[in-house]
């Protein structure tokens, strides 16, 4: 093993492999930047390929959806199917819809590539999520690695966006349903709402513009722009190395797992072809969009049950649960209860996101770089933060699936649009509430474990005929995850040694910053070696004593704001 | 992108600044093994392998690549030699059929190459984790400095500080970034009035030129025009359009249209019936008729409950009342649906007029 | 009045009797007898008349007493309706309702209804209605013995149709057998109509959907929805659905929509699984609980610790 690290003096590389590369370095000068690179050390964990379901999913979003596009025509132009799909035969239909079921009914293996684009699409927004609330819950989004995060966030829009688009093409009842809520949307937007809707759709809705329009936007620009930015992305994770999680041999200056190549390559690999087998069994065995079981899109017809792809189920439900609100004055109109359900949610979940990184960083003053992630419950308020907003996201979600939820568990609807009314404001509350007594208590159980150690299940008998349980101490590898919890640094003093009000305390702003700072590290329990109680089990750190000896606990600087 | 990416093992500072871009590390060994017994390694195997483990797993390995071969030769056997046959696909049977062993097939290569490669991975790889150093991104403060020193440098060369140079500048690059707005306008026609008037207006218009009171309607899907006999089952309802819309319009704005003047025909009870007021005649007998686009968003509300008399919208449950008006009783929606008057010529049943007021979502210029 | 109040109280007395069900099933079986007898091709003009008027008479006699036993209890003696003490309908009036409405409240089990709430559901009819008998038994006597309990339901619903049509003529008949038959209806066109008049309750694919107030719309997905309930529906309107008479919808019209309907649900889903035909609710649910959770299984697998066996080295 060494010897093959020791430089390729000591090897005689074959020709073929000397040759080609001696031909790429004497263009490029590039031996330096494989040398750098082929052993860069990737960390281990199952959370960290997350993201790479999206990568995959993108690419094979980019390959299914190349195929389709051989066949698929874009335009509404109306005629009259004859494929070999009986039922609809002889039907008036756009010459989009007739194509999507000509790829589905006379190419062979059309529906399957059309199945597994639909399903790479659906996996590729919920591997974004579930990469992003990995990325939140561990506090990988932290200084240096904010534009990353604002990269992601940009993504996961246009993700969202192209979704809408792609679901669209095809032209049938259901996303032309779809289509009219946009239309209805665009045009509710005070002042130039109406002028949006018909340049958009090239007149009045539906039109016989906006297929075409739409597949131009989801072929080429979104596409495009998602490319550049996972580019990006990608560029800037390979250069600033990625986050570790908080285990041995896992510090600020020092990352520790396995060479690029090639075992992260053999990895990664494998997982490419992983997903793209989950998606071909998906595509093979699981029905997805049965355009022909909708119909063509027809005006004045609809379906119970008309749901949208579930990203963009969170409109859906907020625009379900909205009250009628609705300004009439001077002539003009304007739907509150259109606009505040389209901006309102999106708006706080993508801004808050966004904003997020750098208003933690103002609240706790926390300039350092950080490459080691955070345990979830090591930081209670940001957890808490997230989890409210999962239940304020998920609320919004469930809600645009009311009538489904009503008609399988025979509940009546509106009982279900007043209990969402009620549960979108107060289950984010439940959520940061529970969500932060249960890293507290966890926090406490780590520090009673590394006080204590872990229960062994042995009982011991005392000469006196006492009983207690023998606790063994933790081993070293759980000692470190444990420890890697940094005790918060205490509230920065409201005034300075000399008695001048620090600057970042003054006017409401700085009450406002030490309030949240003060909410921020409060109720922190140290977890720290050496830090027993004389009875511990578990009643021994509570919350009160959190405060006072914070200047002698590690990592006691003060950071001035 | 940097590739300053050294590893060392060493705890020993690394050297700022007296090292040339270009040159190579000082450090020779440059990955250092983790000699550490304690620490469970993550995946992958350790420096030497048992052979006889090695080969047993390079053996399941070559299966599941055997595997993978075999199943991607089966996808392409099975659609040169059965996917075809008898002239090729016909409807869902076919389809059904082929996308089951095609995606079946396709999905099995590569999972059992995915499978594969993982156990090579975690069997077969001889790699040891290493360590290697995180570095700093900054640069040191004489740098910084100097660059910054080139910045200003490089500025005052250019002659930016001439104020009439900077500023005609950025006059004749503002124009250029919104002209290409313009090139935008004929993406669609300005709304105008055109949402404040339905087909129904039109053909009204047509048939009183033509002598008559209004337009029939006729029932979307089979063109038949309505007679108020035909109509007369309390409890009724069906979706009806202005009789010749198909014939009139143009072909390709006939979606266009339907968007706007498809209507719904309901008859309610006609003592449960309560007209607004102004539109007492409007109705025949508890016949009424309301716009079938929802003033929410635009979805076809047209959900009928004859006990209740309620019109539910599906997308997002705007809920009217058809006995009072369509008045909004639940949802989104802030407006009731438009009514649409009727009366009686001949036996059928026509629209007098259109719609008093824009159907569908509430815009700006609605007032 | 006096006649029925007398006769409420011993029909009541006399049906808690234990063999009161046996003697309603052979009077139904005597009706039968009577009823073949009339049908009988050897008997002769007179005979024939006679044996006909007798039937009818029985199956009146049935069809009230099978009325009074599971009808009368809500929808009064004469089926009249009963309301409550504020005017309002506990159970409509029978009284005009028509053959097809008795026969579709009954033979979807929706009547008698067994306690009310906001929607009478589907489920299988009480056994002196349930025609939907197994018929593959083994043995020829089992199955001889099906056919008849069959033969007799039909009978029973045939006689209480027959009684509450008596109290009132008029509604719509039971459509016949060639007005439903799917087979004969154009698909194309009852899609166009199912989409613009039934599907935004029913759902595209007849999966039904929800309505206000714990209200639904029932699936017409399932088997046991016959062609003839699903006219008779359209035709009478049952409970929340409006009517579509046979003005508004032509007969032929109608046969399309079922056409229509039978045909979607006896298609053949593209892939083994139809995630129920509901759309992208449950293709979410499936793209996260499997698509997702198949990879986080993978991803588990690729970076775990590696095996025992290798450790050592």
């Amino acid at each position: 093993m060494t010897e093959t690290t020791a430089g390729a003096t000591a090897v005689k590389t074959p020709k073929a492999v000397d040759g080609s590369l001696n031909w790429l370095d004497d263009r490029f000068g590039s031996t330096g930047f494989f040398k750098r690179n082929v052993k860069k050390v990737f960390p281990d964990h199952w959370s960290f390929m997350l993201g790479e379901i999206a990568l995959y999913s993108f690419i094979i979003l980019l390959l299914t959806g190349t195929y389709l596009t051989l066949w698929f025509k874009p335009s509404m132009i109306e005629v009259v199917y004859d494929g070999s799909y009986q039922p609809l035969k002889g039907v008036q239909m756009s010459e989009a819809y007739a194509s999507t079921l000509d790829i589905s009914f006379d190419v062979r293996g059309g529906l399957l590539m059309r199945q597994i684009h639909h399903w790479a699409a659906l996996l590729f927004v919920a591997s974004i999520m579930a990469h992003m609330l990995r990325v939140f819950f561990t506090g990988a989004y932290r200084k240096p690695r904010e534009i990353n995060w604002l990269i992601g966030i940009g993504m996961f829009t246009l993700a969202m966006v192209e979704g809408l688009f792609g679901y669209s093409l095809p032209d049938d009842l259901l996303s032309g349903t779809g289509l009219r809520i946009t239309q209805g949307v665009a045009e509710s937007i005070p002042v130039v709402g109406t002028y949006i809707y018909m340049f958009l759709f090239g007149g009045e809705f539906p039109g016989t513009d906006i297929v075409s329009r739409m597949y131009m936007l989801h072929i080429l620009l979104i596409p495009g722009l998602i490319l550049g930015l996972v580019t990006a992305h990608m560029m800037i994770m390979w250069h600033q190395k990625h986050t570790a999680m908080p285990v041995k041999h896992q510090t600020e200056t020092q990352v520790y797992g396995y060479p690029f190549y090639p075992v992260f390559m053999a990895k990664t690999g494998a997982y490419f072809l992983f997903t793209f087998g989950v998606l071909a069994l998906l595509g093979a065995f699981a029905q997805i969009n049965p355009v022909w079981l909708f119909g063509p899109y027809d005006p004045g017809a609809i379906s119970s049950g008309s749901q949208p792809d579930f990203y963009m189920g969170i409109l859906e439900g907020s625009l379900r649960i909205m009250p009628p609100w609705e300004i009439s004055a001077w002539g003009h109109t304007v739907t509150l209860s259109v606009l505040i359900p389209a901006l309102l949610p999106l708006g706080l979940v993508f801004g808050g996101a966004a904003a997020w990184p750098f208003l933690e960083q103002w609240i706790t003053g926390d300039k350092r770089l950080h490459h080691v992630n955070d345990r979830p419950r090591n930081a209670p308020v940001r957890t808490g933060a997230g989890m409210a907003m999962v239940a304020f996201y998920g609320i919004l979600w469930l809600a645009g699936a009311n009538d489904v939820i009503a008609e399988r568990f025979h509940v009546s609807l509106f009982a279900t649009t007043w209990f969402f009314r009620f549960a979108v404001f107060l289950g984010p509350l439940l959520a940061y509430i529970i969500t932060k007594r249960v890293c507290l208590s966890l926090q406490r159980r780590d520090a009673d474990t590394v006080a204590h150690g872990v229960e062994s299940g042995i009982i011991l008998m005392s000469p006196e005929g006492g009983f207690s349980e023998k606790h063994e101490p933790a081993t070293p590898e759980e000692k470190v995850v444990l420890l890697s919890k940094e005790t918060a640094r205490g509230e920065a003093p409201a005034v300075d040694a000399n008695g001048i009000p620090a600057p970042s305390s003054k006017g409401p702003i700085g009450h406002l910053r030490s309030r949240l700072q003060r909410a921020w590290t409060f109720d922190d329990i140290p977890v720290e070696e050496g830090h027993g109680h004389g009875d511990g089990h578990g009643n021994g750190h509570g919350d009160g004593n959190g405060h006072g000896d914070v200047s002698e606990r590690k990592n006691p600087q003060q950071i001035g704001h | 992108m940097s590739d300053e990416n050294e590893t060392t093992g060493s705890p020993e500072p690394r050297e700022h600044g007296d090292r040339i871009i270009g040159t190579p590390s000082p450090a020779t060994q440059r990955n250092l093994i983790v000699e550490d017994d304690e620490a469970p390694a993550p995946a992958g195997a350790g420096a030497e392998l048992d052979e006889g483990e090695a080969k047993r797993a390079e053996r399941v390995v070559a299966a599941l690549f055997v595997l993978a071969f075999f199943a991607s030769l089966g996808f392409m056997v099975y659609f040169v030699g059965w996917s075809g046959r008898h002239g090729g696909m016909h409807g869902l049977e076919r389809t059904r059929e082929s996308n089951m062993w095609l995606g079946g097939l396709m999905a099995l290569a590569f999972l059992a190459m995915g499978v594969g490669v993982t156990i090579w991975v975690r069997r077969l790889m001889t790699s040891k984790p290493i360590i290697q150093e995180r570095h700093e991104f900054s640069a040191t403060p004489d740098d910084r400095s100097a660059f910054a020193t080139d910045v200003l440098e490089g500025a005052q060369d250019s002659g930016l500080k001439r104020p009439l140079l900077r500023r005609t500048l950025l006059l004749a690059a503002a124009p250029l970034g919104l002209a290409p707005l313009f090139l935008l306008r004929d993406l669609g026609p300005l709304p105008e009035k055109k949402l404040r008037s339905t087909y129904w207006g039109e053909a009204v218009r047509k048939a009183q030129a033509q002598g008559r009171r209004g337009v029939r309607l006729v029932v979307d899907g089979t063109d038949r025009a309505l007679r108020v006999s035909d109509f007369a089952a309390p409890g009724s309802m069906i979706t009806v359009l202005p009789e010749g819309m198909e014939k009139d319009v143009p072909h390709e704005d006939v979606l266009t249209q339907m968007a706007k003047s498809v209507t719904i025909l309901i008859n309610v009870p006609a003592d449960q019936f309560k007209p607004a007021p102004g539109r007492e005649n409007w109705h025949i007998g508890g016949i009424v008729a309301y716009s079938k686009i929802c003033t929410h968003v635009g979805c076809p509300a047209a959900l009928y409950e004859q006990t209740t008399h309620h019109i539910l919208c599906p997308c997002h449950q705007s809920t009217f009342d058809a006995t009072d008006a369509a008045k909004v009783v639940f949802g989104p929606a802030a407006r009731p649906l438009p009514q649409l008057p009727l009366a009686e010529e001949d036996g059928y049943i026509i629209a007098t007029a259109d719609f008093p007021e824009p159907i569908g979502p509430s815009f700006w210029e609605r007032g | 009045m006096t006649r029925t109040g007398i006769s409420v109280k011993r029909f009541t007395a006399w049906r808690r009797r234990p063999w009161a069900g046996y003697a309603v099933v052979l009077a139904a079986l005597a009706a039968i007898g009577v009823i073949y007898a009339g049908f009988s091709p050897q008997t002769d003009r007179a005979e024939a008349a006679n044996a006909n008027q007798a039937a009818a008479q029985a199956s009146l006699e049935n069809g009230k007493e099978l009325f009074n036993k599971n009808c009368a209890s809500c929808h009064g003696m004469n089926g009249e309706g009963v309301k409550d003490k504020d005017g309002r309908a506990i159970a409509p009036s029978l009284l005009g309702v028509g053959a097809a409405s008795v026969d579709f409240q009954v033979s979807t089990g929706r009547m008698p209804a067994m306690n009310p709430g906001a929607q009478m559901p589907r489920k299988p009819p009480i056994a002196a209605f349930d025609t939907r008998i197994e018929k593959n038994y083994e043995t020829p006597e089992e199955r001889e013995e099906a056919h008849e309990r069959q033969a007799e339901a039909q009978q029973n619903l045939d006689d209480l149709i027959t009684y509450i049509t008596s109290l009132d003529p008029g509604g719509p008949p039971i459509p016949p057998a060639s007005a439903v038959d799917p087979s004969k209806g154009k698909v194309a066109l009852g899609g166009k109509l199912f989409r613009t008049n039934c599907a935004q309750c029913h759902n595209f694919t007849g999966q039904g959907g929800a309505l206000t107030g714990g209200k639904y719309a029932p699936p017409l997905s399932r088997d046991d929805v016959t062609p003839t309930q699903i006219y008779e529906a359209m035709l009478t309107g049952p409970q929340a659905m409006p009517v579509f008479n046979d003005s508004t919808l032509t007969p032929e019209e109608k046969q399309a929509i079922i056409a229509y309907v039978v045909q979607t649900r006896e298609e053949p889903n593209a892939s083994a699984a139809g995630l129920g035909r509901i759309g992208p609710v449950s293709e979410g649910l499936v793209a996260w609980l499997v698509g997702l959770g198949m990879l986080v299984l993978a991803a588990m697998w690729i970076t775990a610790k590696k095996p025992k066996k290798l450790k050592k080295s």
